[in-house]
């Protein structure tokens, strides 16, 4: 539980691995990669939220109730984005029958 | 002495870990709307990034990575700095936990106003503020300016959500001088500890879509 007192240790760990995965971030953003540049950048910026997350914000210590809130969360969150993009991605996949353009202006 | 005064334990709750558990889950339920409210802005760039991908890279490639990188190490100090003061605070040390949370309130001024002195006001004085006198001599100027309403709003609602932890964090300094705080009761220092971590998860992701997705151009 939260009530457990972390070593001072464990935080300047966590500290210094956060400031190491930006420079690296940092640095590799500058070379060209191609579609592995966004998908490196958003690896390493998932590492730094669970950092945060499981060691400054103590969910590693939380109770299950609240562990779940906050997979509940992401998981709302997935689905924003997933039935989002489904629509956007995939809108041109077939085109609209003939028919339907000139369906307005009859 | 005012310590005399304070009740660790409020009437409703059966013993002090039941009080602190549902301090707790109460915070993190309202940072799921936070991430709900983030996640609307973050799901609408990936719509836009993904229509006007070569005006997102140049608007990005437009934005000071170095400036960027140092607000995200100041950021950073910051959480460590709480994380510190909420432990200062679990034990009991009333000295440290005063001089944490006004290192963090410093940190956390110090990133507001390098976005404000140095990148904001230059973004205006450039004209690459959407709306008023966008200009920018590039073909893929429409999908730029795109780029730079999602900038000024992501960063926008992310540093007012700095302002007001700031403005918590200096109410609590205050609780935290007159010794409102002990091994018992600290559930609002905590708490605060939450948001402003929240704040800085926020700005973990907004880095590297606002800065570094342009930087190789």
């Amino acid at each position: 539980m939260s009530e457990h007192v972390m070593p001072k240790k464990l935080y300047f760990l966590v500290f210094a691995a956060l400031i190491a995965l930006t420079l690296i971030t940092t640095v590799v953003a500058t070379i060209d990669l191609g579609p592995l540049n966004i998908v490196i950048a958003l690896l390493i910026g998932m590492s730094k939220a669970s950092l945060v997350v499981l060691f400054f914000m103590h969910l590693k210590w939380s109770t299950r109730l609240t562990r779940i809130v906050a997979v509940a969360a992401l998981f709302w969150l997935a689905i924003l984005i997933t039935l989002t993009l489904s629509d956007y991605t995939t809108r041109r996949w077939t085109p609209n029958p003939g028919t339907w353009e000139t369906s307005g202006s009859q | 002495m005012s310590e005399g005064h304070i009740i660790a334990l409020a009437h409703q709750f059966e013993d002090l870990e039941q009080q602190r558990e549902a301090a707790s889950l109460g915070m993190w339920l309202f940072l799921a709307t936070e991430i709900m409210f983030f996640g609307g802005l973050f799901t609408a760039y990936t719509v836009y990034r993904m229509m006007y991908l070569p005006g997102f890279d140049a608007g990005s490639h437009l934005l000071n990575i170095k400036l960027g990188a140092l607000n995200t190490i100041v950021l950073l100090s910051s959480s460590l700095t709480m994380a510190l003061a909420v432990r200062a605070a679990m034990l009991g040390k009333r000295r440290h936990l005063v001089t944490f949370l006004v290192l963090t309130m410093l940190l956390g001024l110090a990133f507001v106003g390098v976005k404000l002195t140095f990148e904001w006001h230059h973004e205006y004085v450039e004209h690459l503020a959407p709306g008023l006198d966008f200009d920018l001599n590039s073909p893929h100027a429409k999908g730029a300016e795109l780029f730079f309403v999602f900038y000024f709003t992501m960063t926008g609602v992310h540093a007012l959500h700095m302002i007001i932890g700031v403005a918590v964090m200096a109410v609590l300094t205050w609780q935290a001088i007159q010794g409102r705080f002990t091994p018992e009761r600290y559930n609002p220092i905590e708490m605060a500890g939450l948001y402003w971590h929240f704040v800085d998860v926020v700005w973990i992701f907004l880095f590297p879509l606002l800065y570094l997705i342009g930087a190789h151009h």
